[in-house]
């Protein structure tokens, strides 16, 4: 049994410090609210609060349509297994701009903490090894965040960040959690930036 | 691949998704999408896309929609009852999504495993939200992909091209 001692509220803001320069997507529950908290829900952020499992397609289909954009995918263990396929899709296409980190707490936190897989005999890292993602990386203390932030920067994309974090809750932010008004927020941040 | 079935209408709809802007093309392989997916792998403007799932072709979708891409999504009707869920993107979020399904069971069908699917494919669609334009025949084709483009890229909706096995043919067991 691994040591896990991560807190996921004080783990985003040192991974990600040129968040702004990145567009982010996130899944639903715990990831978007701390991607909401580490951007204040910032109109480079797009979070989900439904559509269970398709964090990682959405950032695919962005990193592949904004090439010169680096893009962030903040995923769930729950939300990332609901769609453990798109691991392979993304290591067949092979984005280097395109960055998976899972915040993995081991529990189906939104729903009252039930138990999941990786507590048990699942590897998330293994599963993105197998898939066939360039490089993968794992860190379960926040001694390990500076690595893991160099990682992020300068490993060779498509790459996976397996965060493994003690079960607890995320950050504390209210989000928009309206779809449309979302979307348009993004692409008109998007389309100016030009 | 001229002698290919599919090749004469698959020529003439590439070249119609190519002027409307469609670049990602997606797909799960499948004899009404094959020659298709071919065109767009061998298009320098255009890139092809391998899935998992359907699913995903709805996620990468909206993806792209996010930095003002065009996708298209390709797979046969068993393929849509992979899909409702993410087609929440389009439904409650004006997420653009044009899709492409080849019909099974549903015109000479020989394979029983086939007909369930095959016929909830339109309604479920239809319950997600999606404008289905059916094509039967050929001269139909061009007509009902204008309206899907239209509806999908004009309307921000989802939006499916669905090519009846009347137009394909029915494969033989």
């Amino acid at each position: 049994m691994i040591d896990i001692s991560l807190d996921r509220r004080n783990l985003l803001e040192p991974l990600l410090p040129g968040h702004g320069d990145c567009l982010i997507v996130t899944g639903l529950a715990g990831s978007a609210r701390d991607a909401a908290g580490l951007t204040q829900d910032g109109d480079h952020l797009f979070t989900m609060a439904g559509c269970m499992g398709a964090a990682v397609a959405t950032g695919l289909g962005m990193a592949l349509s904004a090439p010169d954009r680096r893009v962030v995918v903040i995923t769930g263990d729950g939300e990332l297994q609901m769609n453990l396929g798109s691991l392979n899709t993304v290591a067949t296409q092979s984005p280097a701009n395109l960055s998976i980190v899972c915040i993995d707490n081991g529990t189906h936190g939104e729903t009252g903490g039930q138990e999941g897989h990786t507590v048990n005999r699942t590897s998330l890292a293994k599963i993105a090894e197998g898939a066939g993602i360039e490089s993968v990386m794992t860190i379960s203390s926040a001694g390990e965040i500076p690595a893991a932030r160099d990682f992020l920067k300068d490993a060779p994309g498509p790459r996976f960040l397996w965060c493994r974090v003690m079960p607890g809750d995320p950050t504390a932010f209210k989000r928009n959690l309206n779809p449309a008004e979302c979307r348009l927020r993004f692409r008109n941040a998007f389309l100016a930036a030009g | 691949m001229s002698g290919h079935p599919h090749d004469e209408w698959s020529q003439a709809l590439f070249r119609q998704l190519k002027d409307a802007g469609v670049e990602l093309f997606t797909y799960i392989p499948d004899a009404g999408n094959a020659r298709l997916a071919e065109l767009a792998e061998e298009d320098n403007e255009t890139r092809l896309v391998l899935l998992t799932t359907e699913e995903e072709g709805v996620a990468m979708a909206a993806g792209a929609d996010l930095v003002d891409k065009k996708a298209i999504l390709m797979m046969q009707s068993s393929g849509v009852g992979n899909c409702p869920n993410f087609l929440s993107f389009c439904k409650g979020g004006n997420f653009p999504c044009l899709m492409m399904v080849s019909m099974r069971g549903d015109y000479g069908e020989q394979n029983p495993w086939q007909y369930p699917m095959g016929q909830a494919a339109v309604p479920i669609l239809e319950a997600m939200g999606v404008l289905v334009f059916m094509v039967e025949r050929r001269d139909e084709l061009e007509g009902a992909a204008t309206a899907a483009i239209n509806a999908a890229f004009h309307n921000n909706q989802g939006a499916a091209l669905v090519l009846s096995q009347k137009f394909l043919g029915a494969k033989a067991f």
